[in-house]
């Protein structure tokens, strides 16, 4: 038996406007730019793939089915800019066929730096999840597939989660199959699911690549590789970018007739079907165990953090950024500290990456900066200006004293925020 | 298959005599293109003795020594050079008559861009007639001519030849003068422009001038990058933390072209935020008085300092004090003191009409006009020591990659190119 186990991560971040160091307003994101990026990926992509998903689920009986996980910012988008994009995925989550993941509300790299704020996101974005499709997601998938074994306990810890997932990188499965599902070290119950980053990146990236020698790539090739898998493994982790459909991949690409034809070829295998990640670890028992202490990604060739972590720039923003944190929960002030959690989500350090920019090759997707130093530029200024609010907050607010005459502590605000939208 | 071209090049300035890019380029491609064994006789004009004390006679002899220009040949020219302007304006005195130990300066200053004196145009002409003599009994395959004070010399050297000429514009009248242009000028770069087989332009920002406002026809314009000479400077170490005055350079002749006025209400809007900062503007130039006087009115004459024309060692100390290098140029066909400043481990911000700006991904760029973006920006390189090390480092090792030899290759090309179609 093989299953192929489709999820979809549906991000977008709340972009910022150019903010100087004369600026002192609070509107620190470009409402006019995330308007319009969503309302153009939700009509190439979003709306299109998601009346196909549904489609596909009508007409094979709940055979076909697929996973997503959909950033709490990204929530948010589409109740502001693209409603009509919300309703498409509850009526997704209706069919019974689809399953929504839990990571963190913001998409942010907190499982590295703040423990006790990636919990409050996490606890954040499964409210949000219940709250609008009825589901408790049982499977985590942490930003950009970031994970170690630090993160495993951290969710083991939570004590609400089946499995988390994690990329299939060469560097840690050794002579190991992705294709199996394994079991962090030291765990005695979660279960790790594995991108297979080769058949993933077939669709991902090298759909529409001409000079590719399996170009083109059609239903039937992809559903023999996969049936391939039958034997040495039981499972077929697609992980990617939602975008993919449209946005990435055009619409004349050949995108959206290679999905619709794709569960038919799967079909015609009697031994290979579709599961969502809660029904792969029903099904499935670990083989073995992974030990990871260095963190993973899905991002790059590396499959690190240095997308995101690594340069004096990326490594100065996060520092004071995290340094906010007993600041910003001091003002208790919910709108600040929502502001603050979206300065988290990762696409801003993203920005700021280095890596290939001398030779042209920037991260430039839906990258608003022309370099990664206008990116920080413009993310340490908005930073002042929240410091300032923080230190104005802290100086109007009465200092509550003890019988001695020392400041009380201030109580953990998480009951404050838990409302915020 | 053209292994050993003969070179025939007409230029205007050479160091020592220089006043700003046009010489520091010729000096630096002839250099790289002698390394790369190519043959060439640079012609050149003298100095007006009159200009210059005795001990201050150019010397031609002293680059001749050199083994990097074996290949090359001088011959000079007697002539008063004038590189940019030979009229002072009336209110502005030379370093020269300031400071007799460096007379020379006051014969080389560069001065205004749109304030010809008619005797130029003279001295222009009598170069192409002895360019035209010297040529008579030299032996070489192709012309090439600096500027367009030399484009007279290269027509009339080609017509007496028939040998090919390729003209590069290091600067055109629009880059000096605005809309402002001086119609004999443009006239002779423009005819130039049209007889040469090939214009080199030093960069797309001209090359896109050259097409659009003189009319060359786009096939006939070439790129060659400007380089930079490897001085041995490192980083030099600069590092913000624990300084407590900071020290924003601006370098560059203190003319319209340049920008002087916007590097100056950029750094008032600095001023207002920090009160560590001293901005220090090295360069004469016929908007100097103006300009100290507009920092006077802006209410920053405490933190603007004057220095006016700097050479050599000067220009080294300037940029290792500096901590923050700006060209608000508003029009910049290369900039090759941009990279001088990033071989000193200086961050630079470029506007963005500065051709060496296509060629550098590490520094900030900013439109000339957009004062606050430009004060933003020179906020966060002093205030940020990551953004400030990052384009430090990385903007020195980038400016090191640009190499003359590698505009020597180019021009080297080009004159393949030239000579197959000539046969």
């Amino acid at each position: 038996m093989a299953s192929i186990c489709f999820y979809f991560q549906v991000h977008q971040p709340f972009r910022l406007r150019h903010y100087t160091i004369f600026d002192a307003g609070q509107d620190y994101f470009d409402e006019f730019k995330n308007a319009q990026v969503c309302q153009k990926v939700a009509k190439k992509c979003y709306l299109p793939t998601n009346a196909l998903l549904l489609e596909l689920i009508e007409k094979y009986n709940g055979r076909f089915k697929v996973a997503f996980s959909i950033t709490g910012v990204m929530l948010e988008q589409f109740t502001n800019y693209a409603p009509e994009v919300l309703e498409s995925f509850k009526k997704l989550a209706k069919t019974g066929c689809v399953e929504f993941l839990a990571e963190t509300y913001y998409h942010s790299l907190s499982s590295l730096y703040s423990r006790s704020e990636f919990t409050e996101q996490v606890q954040k974005h499964i409210r949000t999840i219940n709250r609008l499709f009825g589901q408790t997601p049982r499977v985590f998938r942490n930003t950009e597939l970031i994970y170690n074994n630090t993160l495993a306990k951290a969710i083991e810890q939570m004590d609400c989660f089946d499995a988390v997932l994690a990329e299939g990188a060469d560097h840690i499965l050794g002579y190991r199959s992705p294709n199996y599902v394994y079991r962090p070290v030291n765990s005695d119950r979660l279960s790790l699911l594995l991108k297979n980053y080769r058949l993933s990146d077939d669709i991902a990236f090298r759909f529409s690549e001409r000079n590719w020698s399996q170009w083109p790539m059609t239903a039937d090739k992809f559903a023999y590789w996969v049936n391939q898998v039958n034997g040495n493994g039981y499972v077929v982790n697609l992980f990617m970018d939602y975008e993919t459909f449209g946005e990435h991949q055009w619409e004349e690409t050949g995108i959206f007739d290679f999905l619709r034809c794709l569960p038919a070829e799967i079909f015609k295998h009697p031994d290979t079907d579709f599961k969502t990640p809660s029904q792969v670890v029903k099904s499935y028992k670990p083989v073995g165990t992974l030990d990871i202490h260095r963190p993973t990604s899905w991002a790059d060739i590396e499959r690190d953090l240095s997308a995101w972590v690594g340069n004096p720039l990326q490594n100065s923003a996060i520092a004071e950024l995290y340094r906010l944190e007993p600041a910003v929960k001091q003002t208790r002030d919910p709108k600040l500290i929502d502001t603050w959690r979206k300065l988290q989500t990762s696409d801003h350090f993203y920005y700021m990456c280095t890596k290939w920019f001398a030779d042209g090759d920037v991260h430039k997707y839906f990258n608003p900066y022309n370099t990664p130093y206008d990116a920080y530029i413009n993310y340490m200024n908005v930073l002042d200006n929240l410091r300032q609010r923080c230190a104005s907050a802290q100086a109007v607010r009465p200092i509550e004293l003890t019988e001695a005459g020392i400041p009380v502590a201030p109580k953990p605000p998480a009951h404050q925020y838990a409302s915020i939208r | 298959m053209f292994r050993n071209i003969k070179t025939f090049m007409l230029g205007w300035e050479f160091p020592p005599f220089i006043s700003g890019g046009l010489g520091t380029a010729c000096y630096g491609l002839t250099r790289a293109m002698s390394r790369l064994g190519m043959k060439i006789t640079f012609v050149l004009p003298k100095s007006d003795p009159l200009q210059l004390s005795a001990d201050d006679e150019p010397s031609l002899q002293e680059p001749l020594e050199e083994l990097e220009f074996q290949n090359v040949k001088f011959r000079g020219i007697a002539a008063r050079i004038a590189p940019y302007g030979a009229v002072r304006s009336a209110n502005v005195k030379t370093s020269a008559a300031d400071n007799p130990g460096s007379s020379k300066v006051g014969a080389l200053t560069c001065l205004a861009g749109c304030d010809y004196g008619p005797e130029i145009f003279a001295i222009v002409n009598s170069y192409a007639d002895k360019a035209v003599e010297i040529a008579a009994g030299v032996d070489f395959d192709i012309i090439h001519a600096h500027d367009w004070m030399t484009f007279p010399a290269g027509l009339a050297v080609a017509q007496k030849t028939g040998k090919p000429l390729v003209v590069q514009v290091h600067s055109t009248e629009f880059d000096r003068s605005g809309e402002h242009v001086n119609q004999h000028i443009y006239d002779i770069e423009r005819a130039g422009m049209h007889a040469a087989v090939k214009v080199i332009a030093v960069s797309n920002y001209t090359r896109n001038i050259i097409i659009s406002r003189y009319g060359v026809p786009a096939g006939k314009v070439e790129v060659a990058y400007n380089g930079v000479e490897r001085n041995g400077n490192g980083s030099n170490g600069h590092n913000l933390d624990g300084k407590n005055e900071k020290i924003v350079l601006f370098l560059g002749r203190i003319t319209m072209q340049k920008g002087p006025e916007y590097f100056l209400r950029a750094a008032k809007k600095v001023s207002q935020r920090l009160n560590n900062v001293k901005f220090i503007m090295a360069g004469d130039g016929d908007m100097l008085y103006r300009i100290i006087e507009e920092a006077c009115r802006l209410g920053i004459g405490h933190n603007v300092m004057f220095t006016r024309f700097l050479r050599g060692d000067e220009v080294d100390k300037a940029y290792s004090r500096a901590d923050l290098f700006v060209m608000s140029s508003v029009s910049e066909p290369f900039g090759i003191a941009a990279l001088e400043a990033l071989q000193h481990g200086v961050p630079v911000i470029l506007s963005k009409n500065c051709g060496v700006a296509e060629v550098l991904h590490n520094a900030l760029k900013v439109d000339f006009w957009d004062i606050d973006e430009m004060a933003n920006q020179m906020y966060a390189v002093l205030q940020r020591p990551a953004l400030h090390k990052m384009l430090s480092e990385n903007g020195h090792s980038e400016a090191n990659r640009l190499r003359w030899e590698d505009t020597a290759g180019k021009v080297k090309q080009i004159y393949e190119q030239v000579l197959a179609g000539v046969g």
